[in-house]
């Protein structure tokens, strides 16, 4: 489709199906979780154990769907490429759109950094009443952490944590600048240090999850705080996954000679990414963790 | 060029084939559906508006009393609806997606979008997140009531506690999956317009239009991500437990307003802004005059994208925040009447003295600029905290933002229809037709919302299904503007389905020499793949 007649080092995609499936993926996935969390269908109707209440069935059909999509589609990007399609100006786009997305991926975590910071810095004026004239429902709710909330030393499993990113951090430099001198082995090394530590940060935290002292839910007898916590780090937690699995992805690309010391956009981008969620943490440690932990 | 043209219309697949729309990758392509998708959209959120006026011709309960149409609650579901509809399948289809995609490569002098697949999940998302939002209307939504009808605001605790089936996630998540779609066209036109501009059009030489639509995705890529975080702990207060927006766990539902209106007020004038841009190509087109200060006209659209992000809270201020804090939104939505001013009378200026045709676009523009000060004026006034107390949540405020929204947005999206239908569709149409179209608009627009300014300054709340006997008049006459409007809509596809059954073939410009952006240099409609070889600008 890339016009014979074409004088420009513009990339003009083949049609392709992904576009479509994937959109009918996040539809189907949408379904599924309101038919989990909400039930579209009675517990006796045929389907279920698809969109009844508590069923996983309409879920895993749209997760898989987005999934396949993903596969297929990035699949095809690499192939176009090692065809040759990403000539230096497609390559200046993809730098620019992994830019955006990661500044769009930053005011997500505005939404989370902002919530909690009135809450902790305002929590007085957010309740509403002076510590004295308190209902008895929101006794203790007046001060930040809320009292009853026993949260979690800094200087403990988060601080390790933050060793753990800040270390990784140099380690996926490492494997980028060897590559890009030709030391296939020490990028290879170096990925495969960064994609452990990322595994042992992702272990901490799950360490960390079981042994708080809040809940999340309200029905756990949890409250703002565990909510504010949990969301935020979690997220933060699902970043991690998603970046680890990136790095991964390219340590098998390397290993498959995908990438030479010029051209390995896919592995800067990846980088790029940890990078920021690196960066996420260290907020997340200096304010979630120390100063209002 | 036509030459070129000629040859390569060879290879556009037929527009019966599937997969030509399906698996596009063609930016021409999926502004079409995006366009077609809009005006879908759009009738279905004025069939709801219908049967709102309908209700509120008299008073007492004529539509929504327990028969075919439902109760009181489906009142509110259908003013819900209408302004969620509206606003992200309608007139951000239309404007961004469509008029966006169509024009912003040809006015750059490029081959296509930069990352033309991702452009068309982008398209694909819509339809699926409108079906969920369609889904949400007939399943339970607060008890054995079908649908949400808390607003398109989505203020906690009815979108909790007080929607408690599953229509309010279904919206959620429709709303999720609307703004995937456009944070990823963000990223799309962001990589497009500042990569792919033909050599030697600098960013100073760059279309209005063009300026436009950078400023607007600028604010899509900041502002949506916050609002995905508001409705994720909506929907984790709903289903998980969390207390973001529940006093019970120490939580506060004004929070609530604060996260949305980060994104909604950035949202309102994503709405506009590129109708700003579309406006000074139809003012310059048909005055025969570069437009007034174009620099100026660029960075006031900039100024009026930074400022959006620093006003929300006059949304509410009604909530009970600190005089100093209602001191400082005040002055900071009053600075945003500057560049706005600075749009007006540059257009005005870009007028005076020109050779003015009043062509259709033309007509629809002026209208655009008349409707948009009215509404703009109506703005100033309700920036102001004091009369806002009294005002808030009244018809004033619905008449403001439907001239701003219905008579601005809605005027532009439409000017720009009329301006570029010929290079889109490649066929003539009825430019009488289409002038009638404008005359039953513009009245029935004016008759509909003029009189809401009355209905406000009275004190009629909105969002509820019946008043009280003294706003009987000034409704009745806001419903036969909607009539009035009625005849311009079936006017509007009239000119559709004229144009498509005569085929009069369109010249490449049709406007003369006033027309002076690169897509008049194509033929109409432009081949499948345009500049193959890159226009050079002097």
């Amino acid at each position: 489709m890339a016009g014979h007649a074409a004088k420009h080092d513009y990339h003009l995609v083949d049609p392709s199906p992904w576009p479509f499936v994937g959109s009918l993926g996040a539809f189907l996935l949408a379904v599924g979780a309101v038919g989990n969390m909400k039930g579209l269908v009675g517990a006796d109707h045929p389907l279920a154990f698809m969109y009844g209440d508590g069923a996983f069935g309409g879920l895993i059909l749209g997760f898989a769907v987005v999934l396949y999509t993903m596969i297929g589609w990035w699949g095809d990007v690499i192939k176009e490429s090692r065809r040759g399609d990403h000539t230096p100006v497609v390559d200046l786009h993809l730098r620019y759109g992994m830019i955006m997305f990661i500044a769009s991926e930053v005011m997500f975590f505005v939404a989370w950094f902002w919530i909690f910071f009135e809450y902790a810095i305002f929590h007085e004026v957010r309740t509403g009443w002076d510590g004295a004239t308190l209902a008895a429902d929101f006794q203790g709710l007046g001060t930040w952490p809320p009292v009853g909330v026993e949260t979690f030393n800094p200087w403990h499993i988060p601080l390790m944590n933050t060793l753990i990113l800040l270390l990784s951090g140099t380690t996926v430099t490492w494997a980028h600048h060897a590559l890009q001198h030709g030391d296939r082995k020490g990028a290879t090394l170096g990925l495969i240090f960064t994609v452990i530590l990322g595994v042992c940060f992702t272990s901490l935290q799950v360490v960390e999850y079981m042994e708080a002292h809040f809940a999340f839910s309200i029905a756990d007898g949890g409250n703002l705080y565990g909510s504010a916590f949990f969301m935020a780090t979690g997220f933060h937690g699902a970043h991690v996954v998603i970046g680890t699995i990136f790095l991964a992805v390219c340590l098998f690309r390397l290993l498959a000679g995908q990438f030479t010391p010029e051209k390995h956009f896919g592995l800067e981008a990846a980088a790029w990414y940890w990078h920021f969620v690196d960066v996420v943490w260290l907020f997340l440690f200096a304010f979630v963790y120390v100063t209002f932990g | 060029m036509s030459a070129d043209a000629a040859t390569h219309d060879d290879h556009t697949p037929s527009m019966w084939d599937w997969r030509r729309w399906v698996l596009s990758t063609n930016h021409k392509d999926i502004g079409t559906m995006y366009l077609v998708f809009a005006i879908f959209a759009g009738i279905i959120g004025g069939a709801l508006s219908g049967l709102m006026r309908w209700e509120l011709m008299e008073p007492g309960l004529q539509v929504f009393n327990n028969g075919f149409w439902g109760n009181e609650h489906n009142y509110n579901v259908a003013t819900t609806m209408h302004g969620l509809i509206m606003i992200f399948f309608m007139v951000m289809p239309a404007m961004i997606g469509g008029f966006g995609n169509w024009f912003v490569p040809l006015m750059i002098g490029a081959p296509d979008m930069a990352f033309p697949r991702m452009n068309n999940i982008s398209f694909w998302l819509l339809p699926f997140a409108f079906a969920l939002a369609v889904m949400s209307m007939f399943v339970p939504g607060a008890g054995g009531d079908m649908g949400f009808g808390g607003g398109w605001v989505l203020y906690p605790p009815l979108s909790t506690s007080g929607h408690n089936g599953p229509a309010m996630d279904l919206l959620i998540l429709s709303l999720h999956i609307a703004g995937v779609s456009s944070i990823l066209g963000a990223i799309n036109f962001i990589t497009t317009i500042f990569n792919m501009r033909a050599p030697g059009m600098t960013i100073h030489k760059m279309p209005l239009f063009v300026w436009s639509v950078l400023v607007t995705v600028f604010l899509l890529l900041l502002s949506l991500p916050v609002l995905a975080g508001a409705l994720t702990m909506l929907l984790t207060d709903r289903n998980f437990g969390t207390t973001f927006f529940d006093p019970m766990g120490g939580g506060d539902p004004v929070m609530y307003q604060h996260l949305f209106w980060f994104f909604g007020h950035p949202e309102v004038y994503i709405l506009i802004l590129p109708g700003f841009g579309i406006i000074s190509h139809i003012v310059s087109t048909f005055s025969r005059k570069p437009i007034f200060g174009y620099l100026g006209m660029a960075y006031a659209m900039v100024a009026i994208g930074f400022i959006g992000f620093i006003v929300w809270a006059h949304h509410m201020y009604t909530v009970g925040m600190p005089v100093d804090l209602k001191a400082y939104f005040i002055a900071a939505t009053m600075v945003i009447a500057v560049p706005t001013g600075i749009k007006i009378f540059s257009w005005i200026a870009t007028m005076w003295g020109g050779s003015i045709e009043f062509r259709t676009p033309m007509m629809w523009a002026i209208g655009f600029i008349f409707l948009f000060t009215v509404g703009g004026v109506t703005g100033v006034v309700l920036a102001n905290a004091g009369v806002d107390q009294s005002l808030h949540d009244t018809y004033y405020v619905v008449a403001h933002f439907h001239y701003v929204l219905s008579l601005g947005a809605v005027f532009a999206i439409f000017a720009g229809w009329y301006y570029w239908f010929e290079k889109i569709f490649g066929v003539k149409y009825n430019s009488i037709l289409a002038r009638l179209q404008f005359a039953f608009f513009f009245i029935g627009a004016n008759v509909i919302f003029f009189p809401q300014h009355f209905l406000g300054l009275q004190g009629m709340p909105r969002r509820y299904v019946d008043y009280a006997d003294g706003f009987a008049l000034w409704n009745y006459v806001s419903t036969v503007g909607y009539m009035i409007m009625l005849v311009g809509m079936v006017l509007f596809f009239l000119v559709l389905i004229d144009a498509m059954i005569r085929r009069r073939k369109a010249d490449a410009n049709p406007w003369g020499e006033g027309a002076t952006t690169l897509e008049w240099t194509l033929s109409s409609p432009p081949p499948f793949h345009q500049f193959n070889e890159l226009p050079k600008i002097k």
